[in-house]
């Protein structure tokens, strides 16, 4: 019993599951919890209960036989695990920003009070990033590869010279879209030293923004992208390849969409399926608690000092901010000069 | 009053004197007294292994209301006392309760009894306060079988065999089965009956988890259904395979057997061996609908485009196929045949493709191809046969198939 419950306790926290493509993420969350019920059901089941019971019997007395009460221990059978059935039937585990089916990567979890730090993190807007396969040639109707065909295109004229202009005009654009939603007047000191903290980003539900994209592979028909972004989805990432197409005269399909990064869980973090276990996952929650505390109270004091965001100070306890966030920031402060 | 007041003397005869004479002085004022009542009434007759019959017990027993157990209204959970096993008529007594406080008492002891009850101070000999049992009453309706268990002796004998009564309770009317039963009427001449067909001692839990409903069986049907087994020359080790591993078979009757044994060799074209064989090796075919299996059938001709040969091939090796599920069998054949360009012929000797996971094909086949090594042509070298592909555990798929360590192929899968 000892050893179930402090099994339990220790599962309380955020951790980062590596979700393979083509697997719904409510799938990957039922089979994460599944695996973690079935692990803390076989651990070691304790004696059952036993009980008192004076039981009447014949026994061989002075004057022939007669009836006494005799004292024995026998277990209680309602206790019996046959009986009562399995200890643990349900875990609370929330699932953080979801990944539709055919995209992959990074996938954060909360399991028990877990889920708490879940809704921070969301309050938290913080960025995450991408990596993004196109194929040119081809468009279809859902911006990926297993669309349906609608138009096929030439691609030689295009480089990666060409490629980067346009990624240059994209992340300029959203650059302005960025500082426009922040609501920040940037001729006051207050923008200029949030600015030098890296956090200059909009901290209310908008529309999905790039903060940074950049050309990592290009090998025509394939190239990858490396994209940072707030509140997008991962349909908007397919039809921004599409628009990339668009704007080099051709035409272009996403064929995959990985996440690397999401707030502080990168890739190293996400645990592989085949490392879905109990152990993997106390150490993990172990290991990310101190991140996920710094980081979150320094987005909760940031929140608190501009007046012009609504924080609820009640809800974020902790929130690890953006060590990697200070790429886009550089780049921001630089731009503002 | 007095007419109570007798009936507690008798009843809690090791309850001292002046307690008893306090319990009646409270009985006058609150209602509240009656439930205790009628708690105190009903232990004596709680105790199903002796018999107790005491003077007062002899005057309710005499006296039928008509009352005797609640209408079976077995839902799913409901699970209604029986009386065999567990009480005598305690509904009785609790609308005895509830009518009581107002009448007359007098005019009650008149009609009920015939012979006046003892005094409250008679004293009763050792043996009756011996057999005085206090235990609190059962509950007349529960949703589980946890507050029977300890009472019931037949409960009791199948948990100590190893059958899992929380799931058995969550089945229709299984609950309500099991209570009724009488251990050494019913459940052990089928017990013995499923040993002697060959049953192990340790399945026999799993085995009335599954299908608790066989304890209520007639045992000359069972016994013509394992005579019709047999005489269609299934030897005993494996009708013993086949009643252990499908347990519903034995409540099947004799004539939908006979269908569905006719159905597998017609529809199939199998011999009359290689339809043994198949039947022993997965029997819930025999148990299941035949609908999934004749679509599933002609999924494999028309869509997937096998030959019949080819199918009777593969089912001979895998049975599962026939029960599987069309939408993944699909996707994994579009898979292993478009993407990994597999021909029919080497499908058809290594179907158990079929029956691994689609994630974990698409994953070792990728890493094979990022390393290029997948040759699946067995005409050309470095040829990797498909049951290494998906039956290997992952370290030695690493190993050995495509050399390469094991963190190399999770790095590769992070890739994905």
């Amino acid at each position: 019993m000892a050893a179930r419950r402090a099994a339990r306790t220790g599962l309380n926290g955020l951790f980062a599951v590596y979700k393979p493509p083509g697997v719904a993420s409510i799938r990957v969350r039922d089979t994460v919890e599944t695996l973690l019920l079935k692990e803390l059901n076989s651990l070691e089941q304790p004696a059952v209960q036993q009980q008192v019971r004076f039981l009447p019997t014949t026994v061989e007395g002075n004057a022939g036989k007669e009836l006494t009460l005799t004292v024995t221990q026998l277990p209680v059978l309602a206790a019996h695990p046959l009986v009562r059935g399995p200890e643990f039937t349900h875990l609370k585990i929330g699932a953080g920003h979801r990944l539709d089916t055919k995209s992959s990567g990074v996938f954060v979890l909360g399991v028990g009070h877990g889920n708490k730090l879940l809704t921070d993190m969301y309050n938290a807007h913080l960025t995450r990033a991408y990596t993004v396969r196109g194929l040119f040639g081809k468009a279809t109707d859902d911006f990926s590869d297993t669309g349906r065909l609608i138009e096929k295109t030439t691609f030689d004229h295009v480089t990666r010279d060409k490629l980067e202009r346009i990624l240059a005009v994209i992340q300029g654009t959203n650059h302005k879209a960025l500082l426009m939603y922040s609501n920040i007047d940037l001729k006051t000191q207050e923008a200029y030293e949030l600015a030098v903290e890296g956090l200059i980003r909009p901290m209310e539900k908008t529309p999905p923004l790039i903060t940074a994209i950049r050309c990592l592979q290009f090998a025509p028909p394939e190239f990858q992208l490396e994209i940072q972004c707030l509140h997008e989805t991962q349909q908007y990432l397919r039809k921004i390849v599409h628009e990339i197409g668009l704007e080099l005269k051709s035409t272009c399909v996403c064929t995959q969409v990985r996440r690397i990064r999401d707030g502080f869980f990168t890739l190293d973090n996400a645990l592989l399926r085949t490392h879905w276990n109990l152990q993997n996952i106390r150490n993990s929650i172990q290991d990310s608690k101190s991140k996920v505390k710094v980081g979150l109270q320094r987005s909760l004091s940031c929140q608190a000092r501009s007046g012009k965001r609504h924080t609820d100070m009640d809800q974020v306890a902790e929130s690890k901010l953006h060590s990697t966030e200070g790429m886009s920031a550089s780049d921001l402060t630089h731009k503002m000069r | 009053m007095a007419f109570w007041a007798r009936q507690i003397s008798i009843w809690c005869s090791s309850v001292k004197t002046s307690n008893v004479a306090n319990s009646i002085q409270q009985l006058r004022r609150t209602r509240r007294m009656w439930m205790q009542l009628h708690e105190l009434s009903v232990l004596s007759l709680l105790c199903t292994d002796n018999q107790f019959f005491q003077r007062g017990l002899k005057t309710y027993q005499s006296v039928s209301l008509g009352s005797r157990l609640q209408s079976t209204n077995s839902s799913n959970g409901q699970i209604v006392s029986s009386e065999n096993n567990l009480l005598s008529p305690v509904n009785h007594y609790q609308q005895q309760a509830e009518v009581m406080p107002s009448s007359d008492t007098e005019t009650l002891y008149e009609v009920w009894e015939d012979t006046p009850p003892s005094s409250a101070l008679e004293e009763i000999s050792e043996e009756e306060a011996v057999q005085i049992v206090a235990e609190p009453p059962l509950p007349l309706g529960s949703f589980t079988l946890r507050d029977y268990v300890d009472r019931s002796e037949t409960l009791s004998k199948l948990v100590l065999l190893g059958v899992d009564l929380s799931k058995v309770e969550k089945r229709p009317h299984a609950g309500q089965l099991l209570l009724r039963l009488d251990f050494e009427k019913d459940v052990r001449k089928r017990l013995l009956f499923l040993k002697d067909v060959g049953v192990e001692d340790h399945q026999l839990g799993p085995f009335l988890t599954q299908n608790p409903y066989i304890l209520a069986v007639d045992m000359e049907a069972l016994e013509t259904r394992v005579a019709y087994l047999k005489s269609k020359k299934f030897g005993k080790e494996a009708v013993a395979q086949m009643v252990s591993r499908a347990p519903f078979l034995l409540s099947f009757s004799v004539e939908r057997l006979d269908n569905r044994l006719g159905f597998f060799q017609k529809e199939l074209g199998l011999s009359v061996q290689k339809t043994r064989d198949l039947v022993v090796r997965l029997p819930r075919l025999l148990t299941g609908s035949l609908e999934p299996i004749k679509e599933n059938w002609q999924m494999c001709q028309v869509e997937l485009g096998f030959r019949r040969n080819e199918i009777q091939q593969i089912v001979t090796k895998i049975p599962k196929i026939l029960t599987a599920n069309k939408r993944k069998l699909t996707e994994t054949f579009d898979y292993l045949h478009n993407v990994m360009g597999i021909p029919h012929h080497i499908l058809t000797n290594f179907p158990q493709v079929f029956n691994s996971k689609l994630l974990r094909v698409k994953e070792r086949h990728m890493f094979l191809t990022f390393l290029g090594r997948a040759q699946y042509d067995p005409a050309q070298p470095s040829y990797i046969s498909l049951d290494k592909l998906v039956s290997m555990p992952d370290e030695v798929f690493c190993t050995e198939v495509a050399k390469a360590s094991v963190k190399d192929f999770e790095k590769f899968l992070k890739t994905l």
